[in-house]
């Protein structure tokens, strides 16, 4: 089916109609369930792994979805509890006056032109059924005041489209109230799983990483085994090898990063760069450790429910005691970081068995970490930059014409913009922003986030990614971009193939890749190629004899 | 429910809303029902239901702290921290949540995409709804405060003043007040042009109208009732001023009496404001007061250096070290992985 999608045309699969019909309203239109935009159901065994109910084996292509009779009591009862739980929901099911500002905001409409996929109908799926049951004006008036029954079919239309929003808050930012469609998804997500309705590309890794520490499923020896063959590929590449540590106790720092970039290209080169950079600054005091067990820096439960999100994440403060470090570096990832930043403190903290972050190279103090105690890597990296502690050769990276994709989480979520500018800047030479409105706060999804990155979902995954590769688009044409930098472990996996199908020629890269590349060890030998193993500028000619 | 349904519903609903005070007033002659009894049950059911849901909404709490962060974090001494858009404490908080109820500083980033082929996406300058808006609340705002003038005695000098800005355009059309027509009073007029923006939009953009509900075109046209039956009154057909602030001035001082020959008109406009103020609490009009309970815009950012606490939190049943290393430990020490117990279990 992916592969089906991808020979489409991009001129085809452009030829997107924004028109909404006119004269039928959307509660007349039966949503339909589409091959190439939802994903497979989760199965069984893994949800049983980590307590969900209902497991069972379903498939969304199927009349029958096989749910519990009382299916409708849980839904609702669970919606009651939520609505006691957060006042978000509350307030965004109430203050919505419908006044359009989001629906050309959402990557997914712009991409796909699916009116259920402007936010404001997102959330409008969801509020019919609040209105139904929780409001007067809903039980009385019914459909004239925008309120429907919950039935199968609404169910259905539910799991199908909060499987299709990427949680990347983009609409919540032109919101005059400040809705947020991520917050909605996120609550109806629980909703939908109370009764088993959910995806396997998100309840697998959930499974994976309470059982192995990561997503991917990765037992200890191979974790190991996966870093040490970076290991020979970098001292291949610069003569010389690290020796990171594992599950190391008594170590100062705790090193955690998704394991995405331990199993995939683009991100292993990022955890290469990781590699090198830990080694260097090895002789100049820094104390850090590895974790097998806590080896997932990101966390697909918080695609399935707050508790979920919450169970994952403890295994980070639970290792860092275990092993007794002072603080935590966190890697390059986007959702990660919403979860650290807002979240973790909240779910599993105090950390009091911790320290406030002092940066053992310069000394700095991480005032803002001050109770989390967990600091992202590029504030680290930009931190030792700005001290003239890193010895660099951003010429190395001189083939690339690099831009920064924010990440919609550290862009919305935390605020993490220059951080990641100030080191690109400082590792390369050619940087260049793409336009104004797809950058920094507004910037536009990959497309795959929030755990929607599967094969059998392509269509909806390229048609999310064309507002961000039709940005990167321009830059390529204008200035010469060849690289895309990001600090999200979902874009370094999905992006490549949207900007691919998009915008060919252009790669994509992590961050402290390009810190690995420009980084100059003690003692290295010339090196001829970047992490990638791609001649270095002006060492082209060499590889050809 | 298609817009045309939509909107014939709602219209009628304010055609009818509009008859009922004429048949009441003007046939039945109820007026102290339409202009002493409903005034106040419309003015309870406003402040009751008004703080009534603004209680229901604060009894759920703010599990998490949620920020749309719209600029840079605090983080290292260098980088310059965006106070405003995302603030590390209650001052910036406060600033930001100023900016937003009295600018709508969210809705001015409001962009409009522009979809070419190739595909060329571009996103345009799109202020007009943002405009239209503040030019609707300020304009309502100003009509609201004029009408102080019918509850105090003597007229507070800040609703003179107000008045006398909102009678600025006289200044340019005619310095003298004509003869049959009083002072021009801008705020109505552009209340009545905001709402009109608003209603068309509604119908014209496609997104727009595929979303509308005939609960967001009933306030629009009930608005726009309340807007043209004062306008009426004001320029056309005069109604008894006098015997109006008589019947005003009594509401508020718990003394009414309803004074004879005020005119059916009135009736109208002051039921159309009874109703729009009974409707506010159970409608969406209840963002006036909800956009300040908005927890992505009215919370810090600020939970990596201040704890927050989630009231309902509970236990849960996670995967311990000591499972994880049960499952892995021949493999671990195989790898020459550090591990808790040497010995196997099995």
């Amino acid at each position: 089916m992916a592969e089906k999608v991808e020979k489409v045309k991009p001129e085809q699969m452009a030829q997107i109609n924004h028109k909404p019909p006119l004269f039928k309203g959307w509660m007349d239109i039966p949503a339909e369930i589409k091959p190439g935009i939802f994903c497979y159901a989760g199965k069984p065994q893994n949800l049983k792994y980590i307590d969900l109910p209902n497991p069972r084996e379903w498939s969304p292509v199927d009349e029958d979805w096989k749910l519990p009779s009382n299916w409708k009591e849980i839904i609702l009862e669970g919606l009651r509890e939520r609505l006691e739980r957060f006042r978000s929901l509350k307030i965004f099911m109430d203050i919505c006056v419908r006044c359009g500002a989001c629906a050309d905001k959402c990557h997914f409409f712009i991409g796909g032109g699916d009116p259920r996929n402007m936010p404001v109908l997102r959330a409008e799926l969801l509020r019919s059924v609040y209105r139904r049951e929780f409001t007067k004006a809903g039980k009385i008036l019914g459909r004239f005041a925008g309120a429907r029954d919950l039935d199968i079919q609404v169910l259905k239309e539910w799991w199908s489209y909060f499987f299709q929003c990427s949680e990347c808050r983009r609409c919540s930012l032109f919101c005059p109230y400040g809705i947020d469609t991520a917050e909605i998804t996120i609550i109806a997500r629980e909703l939908l799983n109370l009764v088993g309705l959910n995806t396997d590309w998100i309840s697998a890794p959930a499974a994976n990483c309470y059982r192995t520490g990561n997503h991917l499923g990765i037992q200890p020896h191979a974790y190991k085994d996966m870093i040490e063959f970076f290991l020979d590929d970098i001292e291949g590449i610069t003569g010389i090898r690290p020796e990171p540590s594992f599950n190391r106790k008594g170590a100062e720092v705790l090193f955690i990063t998704p394991s995405g970039d331990v199993f995939a290209d683009p991100g292993t080169y990022t955890c290469m760069g990781y590699l090198i950079l830990f080694h260097y600054l090895q002789n100049l005091g820094l104390d850090l450790t590895w974790s097998t067990f806590s080896s997932e820096g990101g966390n697909f439960g918080y695609f399935t429910s707050h508790e979920m999100a919450k169970r994952l994440n403890a295994k980070m403060y639970a290792e860092a005691k275990r092993l007794g470090v002072k603080w935590i570096i966190g890697g390059e990832c986007g959702h990660m970081w919403r979860v650290l930043n807002q979240y973790m403190d909240t779910f599993n903290g105090p950390a009091d068995f911790l320290e406030e972050p002092v940066s053992p190279i310069t000394g700095t103090k991480f005032e803002n970490a001050k109770t989390t105690k967990m600091i992202h890597i590029t504030e680290f990296t930009a931190d030792l930059i700005k001290h003239n502690k890193l010895k660099l050769d951003p010429s190395r990276n001189d083939n690339l014409k690099v831009t920064f994709h924010d990440s919609c989480n550290t862009a919305r979520g935390m605020g993490l913009f220059e951080e990641p500018r100030y080191v690109i800047k400082n590792t390369c030479n050619h940087f260049y922003e793409m336009p104004e409105n797809t950058i920094r706060e507004q910037t536009f999804c990959c497309g795959s986030g929030s755990g929607l990155n599967a094969g059998e979902n392509m269509e909806l995954r390229l048609r999310g990614g064309l507002p961000r590769a039709n940005a990167v688009k321009y830059v390529h044409e204008k200035h010469g971009v060849n690289m895309v930098a990001c600090v999200c472990a979902i874009d370094r996996a999905a992006l490549p193939t949207a900007i691919d199908y998009w915008v060919p020629g252009v790669g994509v890269t992590g961050v402290h890749e390009l810190v690995g590349n420009a980084l100059i060890l003690e003692g290295e030998k010339e090196r001829e190629t970047n992490l990638r193993g791609e001649p270095l500028p002006g060492m082209e000619e060499e590889e050809d004899v | 429910m298609n817009f045309i349904l939509s909107i014939v519903l709602s219209s009628t609903a304010v055609l009818i809303l509009v008859l009922i005070p004429w048949v009441g007033v003007g046939a039945l002659n109820l007026s102290g029902f339409f202009g002493v009894f409903l005034p106040y049950v419309a003015l309870i059911v406003f402040f009751v239901g008004l703080v009534y849901r603004i209680v229901v909404w604060a009894c759920s709490p703010s599990p998490f702290r949620i920020p749309t962060t719209a600029g840079q974090q605090w983080s290292l001494p260098w980088i310059k921290h965006n106070r405003i858009d995302n603030p590390k404490g209650t001052i910036g908080v406060l600033i930001r949540m100023a900016f937003e109820v009295l600018t709508f500083r969210s809705l001015f980033r409001n962009t409009k995409m522009q979809f070419l082929s190739g595909p060329k996406i571009g996103y345009e300058w799109e202020k007009w709804l943002w405009l239209a808006a503040l030019a609707f609340h300020y304009a309502f705002l100003t009509v609201v405060i004029r009408h102080l003038r019918f509850f105090t005695e003597p007229i507070p000098f800040f609703v003179q003043m107000i008045e006398h800005l909102d009678g600025f355009i006289q200044a340019g059309i005619a310095p003298i007040n004509g003869f049959m027509t009083p002072g021009v009073l801008i705020s109505g007029f552009v209340l009545l042009g905001a709402v009109a923006f608003l209603t068309l939009r509604r119908i014209l953009i496609p997104q727009v109208t595929y979303i509308s509900l005939p609960a967001d075109y009933f306030p629009l046209f009930l608005i726009s009732g309340v807007a043209i039956t004062g306008i009426l009154m004001r320029y056309v057909l005069k109604v008894d001023i006098v015997s109006v602030k008589n019947l005003t001035l009594g509401l508020v001082t718990f003394s009414p009496k309803v004074p004879e020959g005020i005119g059916v008109l009135f009736y109208m406009h002051l039921f159309l404001v009874c109703v729009l103020l009974a409707y506010i609490p159970f409608s969406k009009l209840t963002h006036m007061a909800g956009v300040f309970l908005s927890p992505t815009r009215n919370l810090s950012n600020n939970s990596r250096f201040v704890r927050h606490i989630n009231p309902w939190n509970y236990p849960v049943k996670v995967h311990t070290y000591e499972e994880y290393e049960e499952e892995f430990r021949d493999k671990m020490i195989e790898a020459g992985l550090p591990v808790e117990k040497e010995e196997s279990a099995k």
